[in-house]
């Protein structure tokens, strides 16, 4: 395959994976933003919300009040904020338009259409229908690619790359959101049962769309440890920073069949992944989970570089 | 209905019924009330829509992705007719090839006094870097897209000779899809001959022309300028028809006289290019040395004998305006035989007396660039103001070598879904050549391009003309 088309295929998986989070921590968001200050709603729950999508200081540059309102549209549809929701789309459909011969139409109908339904709303949100609306559907056509993706691509270099691109944001959106708000999943302090935080986690939990899933694994009321324990550690939940390692290796294994080369990505998707296989959660927290979400962070990032490097980009 | 030109349903302007050919369609559009055809055009343009189809138009960045309207009343013609084309077609693209191995070559039609040699040598698309050169096959135009138009039953003209990159030809395939979804009954009822064989025709030339280095698996790729092209989505979809890599400038390089691809696997070795950019832009070590789009030392590899260019470089000066008036007398140099498509009666506005009597006529001409395209710049006297022809006036006079002036044809015209129901509008026909080692082939049709502002002659894509789908049918 072209290394230009790799490429652009890496990054429309990338693209596609931060349009989809920013969807869900919007969702996640107004919910927290709803609930009465006694229940641990927070006033500065769009401010968190900037935080965890890493555009708090492109805000503060850009100025406007920590509101839905001003905060959904800065997020969503907003042509200046280079990673909204809107801007994600453009950027994973003109790689995609790069690509369209890489490709299958459904694949390409559904980022297109994503496109063009996002585009409908122009680049100001009427109200919070509009707001709810949009979500919806950009969270519809991502898994309309998903599934598009899934059911008529190739199983090959193309499908690959998308998948690639997919599992590598998809490792840093999850270690972001965590990192956010690490300070709510420290243990000192705890209060089993009625903690204000409570509502914090399960934010958390919603964001990924694992709050069900954390009671089916646990069957234990929503603890801090273990929504980190999940989040991290846990191979079940596919945006686990563990099950995004363990796709990111897949996947390049894949890639070296039908090249038979391997490289300094590979290296490094190994190193991640056998650390993962060998933490344990105690040790992360007793390590220092701010220190571990950052450092993950970086490698994460020097992984993206070191994919780019052994595939030509 | 039927308007002063000729109809393609009706026949001759006060001619009563329609012709044989078009019965079925008289009768499909006769029992499908407005707001049914209505729908069925909004079906298509969603059809379009979704799978990207869209064309930017140059100059207009709110238009940057514009579909080409597409109409549903499908243009017809005859397989006798289609006969007729198609040996004029295979004849001057012959003539064509055979005039640029010459040029190029022993340039005996300069020695023989039929083309003047000033118009060759001097010719912007005469191209220095290909004199005495030899393209496989001595092949140069391998995608030729030869513009006609009708004026009367028998009377078809040829208008321009497309000899760079003609385009167009993902519409022709694509409105045929929309069609067959469409109006199934009709596919049904009439034998209408397939288009969907030209991907596999394209490809299995473009094998054909590769070079003898490259053994039996050689590689073609497709050559595009990028995603800003106008012509963008044409060249992904040819490539993924093709089943060939679509690549820009950037991911070919040049090492040991040949050309490599850059692949995720390393470097991988190209035999043929199927370009759609034009040859200033392909080698800056040969051509604009400011081209980003092209590939360093790409002449030196086709010097070698190690990759075939579709089409070749230099094929510009076939499709100049100027040489276009000489067409027939080349035709009858290189072939021994009679033109069998006419030629438009042109005025070669660099004689003085032609341009004298383009000056004094300029109302009932029209006025072309002799090496413009997509009918930019170019004066219709007719539709002109009294002001816009005193302007290209001063320009005729000042340039006068550049111009080409010609009568306005009466072109046929066709019945097309308009706002207030179905009315004639003019319409032309692009058929596309296929050039090989293995001989020429044309797609039964074409694109038919359709001026959809009444009265209009202008069937660009460029300048708002729309398409339809053509199809040719059993007598």
């Amino acid at each position: 395959m072209l290394s230009r088309t790799a490429g652009n295929l890496y990054w429309v998986g990338r693209y596609i994976e931060r349009a989809d989070f920013l969807s869900r921590l919007i969702e996640a968001t107004l919910r927290l933003a709803a609930l009465p200050s006694s229940y641990g709603g927070m006033t500065n729950a769009w401010e968190s919300a900037l935080e965890a999508a890493w555009m708090a200081d492109a805000y503060a540059a850009r100025g406007g009040a920590f509101d839905e309102a001003s905060v959904g549209e800065f997020l969503t549809v907003d042509p200046a904020n280079p990673s909204s929701i809107r801007r994600c789309l453009e950027a994973a459909r003109a790689n995609a338009r790069a690509v369209r011969t890489a490709l299958t139409l459904e694949a390409w109908e559904a980022i297109n259409g994503a496109w063009l339904d996002v585009q409908k709303y122009g680049t100001r949100l009427e109200d919070r229908d509009q707001l709810g609306t949009m979500l919806e559907t950009v969270k519809a056509s991502m898994l309309a690619f998903d599934g598009a993706a899934h059911r008529t691509m190739l199983r090959g270099d193309a499908y690959w790359f998308i998948m690639l691109g997919s599992a590598v944001e998809r490792a840093d959106n999850t270690a972001r959101l965590l990192d956010v708000k690490y300070h709510l999943l420290l243990p000192h302090g705890e209060r089993v049962g009625g903690s204000l935080d409570y509502f914090q986690w399960t934010t958390i939990l919603r964001t990924v769309s694992a709050l069900t899933a954390y009671r089916w694994v646990y069957r234990d009321t929503v603890k801090p440890w273990l929504v980190a324990d999940l989040l991290i550690l846990n191979r079940q939940i596919p945006r686990s920073l563990v099950s995004c390692y363990e796709e990111i290796l897949h996947r390049l294994d894949q890639l070296s069949t039908s090249s038979a080369r391997r490289g300094p990505a590979h290296r490094l998707a190994s190193a991640g992944c056998a650390a993962l296989d060998q933490a344990k959660i105690d040790g992360i927290y007793s390590r220092g989970l701010h220190e571990f979400l950052r450092e993950f962070i970086a490698d994460n990032n020097r992984l993206g570089a070191a994919i780019a490097e052994q595939y030509l980009f | 209905m039927p308007g002063k030109a000729f109809d393609e349903m009706f026949g001759h302007p006060g001619a009563a019924g329609t012709r044989d050919v078009y019965a079925p369609i008289s009768d499909w559009l006769n029992g499908s009330p407005l707001d049914v055809m209505t729908t069925r055009r909004r079906q298509a343009e969603l059809f379009f829509r979704r799978i990207g189809i869209t064309f930017a138009v140059y100059g207009d960045p709110d238009a940057a992705e514009r579909l080409i309207p597409f109409d549903i009343v499908p243009r017809v013609l005859s397989a006798s007719e289609w006969a007729t084309m198609e040996a004029g077609l295979i004849q001057r693209v012959e003539a064509l090839n055979a005039f640029l191995a010459d040029i190029y070559g022993k340039q005996d039609i300069l020695r023989s006094g039929i083309v003047p040699e000033e118009l060759i040598v001097c010719n912007p698309g005469f191209n220095l870097a290909m004199i005495g050169k030899r393209p496989v096959g001595d092949i140069w135009v391998h995608i030729a897209g030869i513009d006609l138009v009708r004026t009367d039953a028998d009377d078809f003209y040829v208008l321009e000779d497309n000899a760079r990159t003609p385009s167009g030809v993902s519409y022709m395939l694509e409105n045929r899809e929309v069609m067959l979804k469409l109006v199934p009954e009709l596919f049904a009822k009439l034998r209408i001959r397939p288009v969907e064989t030209y991907p596999d025709q394209l490809l299995d030339m473009l094998h054909s022309i590769a070079p003898p280095a490259a053994g039996n698996a050689p590689t073609a790729v497709l050559l595009t300028p990028g995603q800003h092209n106008s012509a963008f989505y044409e060249h992904s979809f040819l490539a993924d028809k093709l089943g060939i890599e679509l690549v820009e400038g950037s991911d070919l390089f040049v090492r040991d006289a040949r050309v490599f691809m850059r692949t995720t696997e390393g470097p991988r070795r190209v035999d043929v290019i199927y370009r759609r950019l034009d040859d200033a832009f392909l080698d800056p070590l040969v051509f604009r040395p400011d081209s980003m789009l092209g590939v360093p030392g790409l002449m030196s590899v086709f010097d070698a004998g190690n990759v075939s260019i579709a089409n070749a470089v230099g094929t510009g000066v076939a499709d100049d305006k100027a040489i276009y008036s000489y067409m027939p007398e080349i035709i009858r140099f290189y072939t021994g035989a009679e033109p069998v498509l006419k030629n438009v009666p042109t005025w070669r506005c660099r004689e003085s007396e032609a341009l004298g009597y383009v000056l004094d006529h300029l109302p009932e001409l029209v006025v072309k660039e002799v090496d413009g395209s997509g009918g930019y710049g170019m004066l219709v006297g007719p539709h002109a103001t009294k002001a816009m022809i005193a302007t290209f006036a001063d320009k005729l006079r000042a340039n006068p070598d550049k111009f080409i002036a010609q009568p306005t044809l009466a072109l046929s015209t066709c019945p097309t879904l308009c706002d207030g129901g179905i009315e004639a509008r003019h319409v032309d026909l692009r058929p596309f050549v296929l050039t090989g080692t293995n001989g020429s082939r044309v797609v039964p049709g074409g694109l038919t391009r359709v001026a959809l502002e009444q009265g209009s002659l202008v069937v660009n894509s460029s300048q708002g003309g729309g398409t339809k789908d053509t199809w040719v049918v059993d007598d």
